[in-house]
């Protein structure tokens, strides 16, 4: 790695783009970004544009606020800039950034936008947008993940999606999908606005469902905090109780090697792969949900998550070169299957409900990392209810099949746990186990009977749990051969073959998301319209006009 | 109802046979009288002013002479004339005939530009409504209305061009025009300097010698548009600027001139005790309007100005007068910017450097108004010289907004700008002491304000006692 590493851990104190507030049980996020302050040299983030680095703040701040702050029932994002809200994604970083920078930076800000909406519909943290200037691009994108939009109706202030008219490109945070799929704007209404540079305006903004509400900018302030009050008054968070502190994850980089307190990754570049070795629970879990509470980040469901998805961004953004992630565990499964069992019965607890949500999530980035996951189910293991997920979440599982030779370890047993029956759904809408056997729906009711039974090689061969299961003869060559094939193809192709096959079943808002950026807007950011030398994205900024090539492919 | 448009509008733009922009402007007119009332110069329906009226584009027609009700103003609709032989002088579609209608993928760029400037035409009637009650001569007062119903005429030509190439987004935009009030907090117009109060008369000569002398500039500038209805409106438009440039160059000069007679008259420098206003005053007004207009020509660097000029939509100042290419693809030029809080000189693509070149323009010339108010000075016997203050001085936008750099371009710590603000900028002392001159309006004929020299001559080469206001 030839630069420094993007770093995802931040904190309030070390914001350098936005303020976080609390003001009973409203949050206030306000965006300022810092001109100077982007990820790499070369941008300004002038007129509060933002690049990964702002987005790495909202979405520690959107995380910290379900954790932290139990008592904030409403979350409001609004802009600290006079007459600007957000300018969206910075045209200068995009235009300076490889392709794949871009990409990775898409899909996290899409992760984040959906993480505020899933606080919405599932933390009770409800987020409110308020708009008190111009909102374009991404700004507008980052509005339309908030549940209510004010606009400020001074004749000026506008929301727009300019990138079609301006840049030849489309929205990268699902503002397209946003608008008709959740703001349900009208079709023709939707054309009309996404080829208008500019954007709408008060009244037609509003009765084209753009926008919630126009209020005078002099009273957008107060009607913001009334709405906000009354939004958090209705929350069905604890108001009374005690949020836990989110630290730093704590990690060691060394060489190769990145060293968590429950995930050790290691990474052969010669096959361009990195094992994610996950360690289960050392104990017994902790009474109920007080308990919890006292153990806070070091909750091993909890603690586990917080390096997973460190991991998981860490190496999307910092590693692109490695691109098969091996999925292994080591642990002991009952205790693995003891911790689901604490998170069921505490499943109406706040904090519980949100380790839940949080493994739901990261789970889902796991789906979207496009790596190959390859899993490895081995003597020692504990592939158990949540961690089974991570089996289910690869494309190809290898499972050992009795014992080793000469270790002492037990053989590989996989374990459901009612975790698996609907606390993990995909992005599709569906449990992973559902999604894997659409062609026989009642085969789901079946396994729901080996809930809790220890599962061998042979068993879970049967219940279609795992894909090969090779004996220890035979386990080296089979997992090398796989792993070594992988590494040989085009990572392209990959990436498309293994999203083609992984979301299969309905399609959701999300899942749409997803694979619009990945196949629309990865197909014309490549497109020379878009990225060649005459191209519109390139030309940005330097007064020369975009040649398009007027062909339609 | 038939309606003579000829006679009530008049205009050089067919509008009695055009059913559209006749629907348009029905409802339109209207609603621009209500503003006018509500919001144009205040308690003066009934006066009988001394205006000019345009009536034609040719040099018999557009300036006719006579006593109106303000209300009864005929604003016109004037183009200047059709060269069928025009063609774009630049950008990417130089050499190709212009526009005459807008095309497609223009039509947000050109409105906004329209409605940018359009909306500073009413602005500025907004900003200066009051100052009828503290006009220092009946002479002041109708140049002051003489410049408010013109730029309500510009509204008008804006709102032409709305009305009859932007379709129903147009009409809305031309609403929207009359419903932004300068200094509104919810609905204000657009950009900042229109939304600053123009509280007495030094500041409205300033501004209109600064301030509408940046218009001058992008009127110029939109007069080179491959647009040719924009581009004629603005020359004609162009004409008529030139008049309220010459009300704020001889306002000013005309202050500094009875100063300099105040301080002969009495042997003093201390004007203030002696009724005027002092040339320390003056030149703090100054740089207070020098420096707030200048952040109207915009970033230094703009991805947006350069977009107009290579699609062919707002070109240079004189643009056809310059000697190159026009197309500026591989064209630099140096411009003064910040870098790590010093002021350095950089290279940088002429295309996106092209607000700094109007804005260098601009200075330019600003700069022969001070050389002739110099004169003043100077043919007085005083040692005194008024000087523009450094570009960097005083900025809220662009490169050096947010640093603290003085007139002559030094910059300071936040410290030393404190300490001496207030002998660069006008003091809340200073505004109360101009404020305390402003007494009631001098309405004898012939008579002027203690603090103001009356004029060389009188408009239309009227008489010194010309009764150009009758209040009835």
């Amino acid at each position: 790695m030839a630069e420094a590493p993007i770093d995802f851990r931040t904190s309030p104190e070390h914001y350098r783009h936005w303020k976080l507030a609390l003001e009973g049980g409203v949050a206030y996020l306000t965006m300022d970004v810092n001109e100077e302050g982007g990820l790499k040299p070369g941008y300004k983030l002038k007129l509060n544009s933002y690049d990964l680095g702002v987005d790495i703040e909202l979405a520690d701040a959107v995380q910290r606020l379900r954790f932290e702050h139990p008592e904030i029932g409403a979350v409001v994002i609004r802009s600290q800039r006079d007459r600007v809200f957000c300018s969206g994604a910075n045209i200068n970083m995009l235009g300076l950034s490889s392709h794949d920078h871009k990409v990775n930076f898409c899909k996290f800000t899409n992760e984040t936008r959906l993480a505020i909406e899933d606080a919405s519909h599932h933390s009770g943290q409800r987020y409110i947008c308020s708009i008190n200037g111009i909102a374009a691009g991404g700004g507008y994108e980052l509005a339309l993940a908030c549940e209510e939009i004010l606009l400020a109706d001074d004749g000026n202030s506008a929301v727009s999606l300019p990138e079609l008219p301006l840049l030849a490109v489309l929205p990268g945070t699902g503002g397209l999908t946003r608008l008709v799929d959740k703001r349900l704007v009208r079709r023709d209404h939707a054309d009309f606005f996404c080829t208008t540079a500019e954007g709408l305006r008060g009244k037609r903004a509003r009765e084209w469902r753009l926008v919630d509400r126009l209020v005078p900018p002099s009273k957008l302030a107060e009607e913001t905090k009334k709405i906000a009050e009354e939004t958090a008054a209705r929350s069905a968070r604890p108001k009374n109780a005690k949020g836990i502190t989110l630290p730093r994850v704590d990690r060691q980089i060394d060489g190769d090697t990145i060293r968590y307190a429950h995930l050790t990754v290691e990474i052969d570049r010669g096959q361009r792969a990195a094992r994610l070795r996950i360690m289960g629970p050392c104990a017994a879990p902790p009474a109920d949900a007080a308990a919890i509470q006292t153990q806070g980040t070091a909750f091993w469901p909890l603690a586990l998550a917080r390096d997973l998805d460190d991991a998981m961004m860490h190496l999307r953004l910092n590693e692109t070169e490695i691109g098969t992630w091996v999925l292994q565990s080591q642990g002991d499964g009952a205790l693995v299957e003891a911790y689901d069992a604490l998170l069921a019965r505490e499943a109406s607890n706040w904090l519980v409900k949100e380790i839940v949500l949080y493994w739901k999530r990261s789970l889902k980035r796991l789906d979207v990392s496009s790596r190959s996951l390859i899993a490895l189910v081995e003597p020692g293991s504990c592939f158990t209810g949540t961690l089974l997920e991570i089996v289910l979440a690869a494309d190809r599982s290898y499972m050992l099949d009795g014992a080793v030779e000469g270790s002492n370890l037990p053989a590989a047993m996989l374990r459901l746990t009612p975790m698996n029956f609907g606390a993990y759904p995909m992005g599709n809408g569906l449990t992973r186990l559902a999604t894997r056997f659409l062609y026989d729906p009642g085969h789901v009711d079946e396994l729901r009977k080996e809930t809790g039974k220890p599962l061998d090689a042979e068993a879970a061969d049967a219940a279609g749990l795992v894909t090969f299961t090779p004996d220890d003869i035979d386990w080296d060559d089979e997992v090398r051969l796989a792993i070594e094939e992988r590494a040989g193809f085009s990572p392209d192709g990959l990436i498309g073959m293994e999203a083609n096959l992984r979301f299969a079943g309905p399609e959701t808002m999300e899942t749409k998301i997803f694979a619009r950026l990945s196949a629309w807007q990865n197909w014309i950011f490549q497109r020379p319209n878009a990225t060649g030398p005459e191209g519109a994205l390139k030309l940005y900024g330097t007064g020369k006009q975009s040649k398009y090539d007027r062909k339609r492919a | 109802m038939a309606i003579d448009y000829s006679q009530l509008i008049p205009n050089n733009v067919d509008l009695s046979s055009d059913r559209r922009l006749q629907r348009a402007l029905e409802n339109w007119q209207p609603r621009f009288l209500d503003w006018w009332k509500d919001m144009g110069p205040d308690g003066t329906s009934a006066f009988d002013v001394y205006l000019r009226t345009a009536v034609s584009t040719d040099s018999n027609g557009w300036a006719n002479f006579g006593y109106v009700k303000m209300p009864e103003y005929r604003w016109g609709i004037f183009l200047a004339d059709r060269d069928p032989d025009r063609q774009i002088a630049y950008g990417d579609n130089k050499g190709k005939p212009v526009w005459q209608d807008v095309p497609g993928e223009l039509r947000s760029t050109l409105r906004r530009l329209i409605v940018t400037q359009g909306d500073t035409e009413p602005a500025s009637v907004e900003q200066q409504r009051l100052l009828g009650r503290t006009a220092p001569s009946l002479y002041d007062l109708r140049n002051l209305f003489q410049v408010n119903v013109e730029e309500g005429r510009h509204l008008w030509a804006m709102v032409y061009l709305l009305h009859a190439y932007f379709g129903r987004d147009g009409r809305e935009e031309a609403e929207e025009m009359l419903v932004r009030h300068s200094g509104d907090p919810d609905k204000p117009r657009i950009l900042g300097a229109f939304n600053e109060a123009t509280p007495d008369w030094l500041s409205f000569f300033m501004f209109t010698y600064f301030t509408d002398r940046d218009g001058k500039y992008q009127l110029a500038s939109l007069a080179e548009s491959g647009f040719d209805p924009l581009a004629r409106s603005c020359r004609f438009m162009l004409t008529e600027e030139a008049h309220h440039m010459f009300v704020g160059e001889t306002g000013v000069g005309r202050i500094l001139q009875r100063t300099c007679e105040l301080m002969k008259e009495h042997k003093t420098e201390d004007v203030r005790s002696v009724g005027g206003i002092d040339l320390a005053t003056m030149q703090k007004y100054l740089n207070f309007h020098f420096s707030v207009s200048l952040d109207l020509f915009g970033q230094e660097a703009s991805t947006n100005a350069a977009n107009y000029y290579t699609q062919g939509v707002k070109g240079r100042f004189l643009e056809t007068r310059i000697d190159d290419d026009h197309v500026l693809a591989n064209a630099t030029y140096e411009i003064d910017t910040a870098a790590d809080g010093h002021i350095v000189k950089k290279t940088v693509p002429a295309l996106s450097a092209l607000n700094e070149r109007l804005r260098q323009d601009y200075i330019e010339d600003c700069a022969k108004g001070v050389l002739r108010w110099n004169k003043t000075i100077e043919r007085a016997g005083i040692d005194f010289e008024i000087k523009l203050p450094h570009r960097a001085f005083n900025r809220r936008i662009g490169t050096f907004a947010g640093m603290r750099i003085s007139p002559d371009g030094r910059v300071l710590s936040e410290a030393d700008w404190t300490a001496n603000e207030g002998r660069w900028l006008p003091t809340d002392t200073d505004r109360a002491y101009v404020t305390s001159l402003m007494g009631p309006a001098v309405t004898q004929p012939g008579k002027y304000a203690h603090w103001i020299a009356p004029p060389a001559r009188g408009i239309n080469n009227q008489a010194a006692d010309f009764e150009y206001v009758r209040f009835n």
